[in-house]
């Protein structure tokens, strides 16, 4: 049995990888999550009414009015990019959270079960990971495009020389030149950390909570299977909080980022 | 391809999940939906409402409007009719007046003319008396001959 736990567990834990080492599955899992929230949305926003909204358009307007009412309240200069970028990353990372409540056996024997029957493959050689969340590479790959952004925000609101003169001379300011001299390599080390702290945060948290999260569905997997609902069920119903929270904590602080991005310091 | 029996308990599992959203998830969810389409559609009742009674409003101020016009030109038209009847009616009393002052004056100068006319024929008498007493060189009984005196009095 503990060999057998091993090998479930580090099965669970593999990537579909190509050739090339690229997480095929937390990549096709993360692009059909992300075309179906399009798809609602655009279809939901083409057949939108200003009249009394049915049931669909009632929750998709919801969803963006909630994501408005947080950008208004954090983010006070006029952005095109911002409203949209906040309801993606909230929507998509909804959907690939919510992954989780799946059970943790159903995509992955669907597939070993493909794997086996149309390809020939040895269904121990076939692997998915079914939380793109749950993948450093996904989380790094948002929280590395929102540091582009908050650089992108920065220079437009500031200029470009505006922006490389606070990397130097902000947080901490001097009256004398030779002071000012003095404190810029502190400062730019301090930005530096500042900017790179801050993709890591949003990465890493999004990662840790996922991960841990799916490492005790694929434990609870492993007790007998009349008892699995005693722990599976309770976890099941926590993570409705930390899915939705988890979203919601991300698009946040995106909105808080680049928000102090184009305020001056 | 390995079915055991942990894929029924995590279907048990996936069962309760699906049990407790039926049960607390999705209900205060439809239930918050459900209020803010009836917010959505009491506002545009409202909206409606209030669209009809400005339309309504609107429609009432023009009538009072026109009442207005219409009774101030009526009022107007009065007033000149009686300024007109004023004038007209003063005209007629001076000019009554005018006539009356000149029947006045007229009557006056008859007057006068009728003394003039009265005292001349006393002075011709008179002095028709006198030279008749020149004439006659001897004096003339005035009361005697009053009857001839008045007869020549009117002739005169």
């Amino acid at each position: 049995m503990a060999q057998d736990a091993t090998s479930y567990i580090q099965h669970h834990l593999t990537f579909a990888k190509s050739a090339s080492g690229v997480h095929l599955d937390t990549f096709w899992i993360a692009l059909v999550l992300g075309l179906a929230f399009v798809a609602l949305f655009a279809y939901v926003a083409n057949k939108a009414t200003s009249g009394v909204p049915g049931r669909l358009q009632n929750f998709v307007e919801l969803i963006v009015e909630m994501v408005d009412t947080q950008i208004k309240d954090a983010f006070h200069a006029k952005s095109k990019v911002i409203g949209p970028l906040s309801l993606t990353i909230f929507c998509w990372v909804f959907l690939m959270n919510s992954m989780d409540f799946l059970p943790v056996d159903l995509l992955p024997t669907i597939a070993q079960w493909i794997g086996h029957t149309f390809f020939g493959m040895d269904p121990h050689h076939v692997y998915l990971r079914v939380v793109p969340t749950a993948d450093v590479n996904q989380t790094f790959a948002m929280s590395l495009t929102v540091m582009l952004l908050i650089i992108g925000f920065s220079i437009s609101a500031k200029g470009l020389f505006g922006w490389i003169k606070e990397l130097f001379t902000a947080p901490f300011h001097a009256e004398g030149l030779v002071m000012t001299i003095i404190l810029m390599p502190v400062n730019f080390a301090f930005q530096l950390i500042e900017l790179a702290a801050k993709p890591i945060s949003l990465a890493l948290r999004l990662f840790g909570n996922m991960y841990a999260g799916e490492l005790i569905f694929i434990l609870i997997a492993l007790l007998p299977w009349w008892i699995n609902w005693v722990l599976g069920a309770p976890w099941a119903i926590f993570h409705i909080l930390v899915v939705t929270l988890q979203a919601f904590v991300f698009m946040m602080l995106t909105i808080v980022y680049l928000s102090l991005a184009v305020e001056d310091h | 391809m390995e079915f055991n029996a942990s894929l029924i308990g995590q279907m048990i599992t996936f069962a309760i999940l699906i049990w407790f959203t039926m049960k607390f998830v999705w209900p205060p969810l439809t239930k918050m939906m459900d209020e803010r389409a009836k917010r959505i559609a009491d506002g545009l009742a409202a909206a409606d409402r209030a669209k009809q009674d400005l339309e309504n409003a609107e429609k009432k101020s023009a009538d009072k409007l026109r009442e207005a016009k219409q009774q101030a030109a009526e009022i107007i038209a009065q007033a000149e009719k009686r300024a007109a009847q004023l004038v007209e009616e003063a005209k007629s009393n001076a000019k009554a007046e005018g006539e009356r002052l000149l029947a006045g004056a007229q009557g006056e100068i008859e007057q006068q003319i009728q003394q003039a006319k009265e005292s001349l024929r006393q002075q011709v008498a008179t002095l028709a008396v006198a030279g008749a007493e020149k004439i006659l060189q001897r004096e003339v009984d005035a009361a005697k001959h009053a009857d001839m005196l008045s007869s020549i009095k009117a002739e005169l």
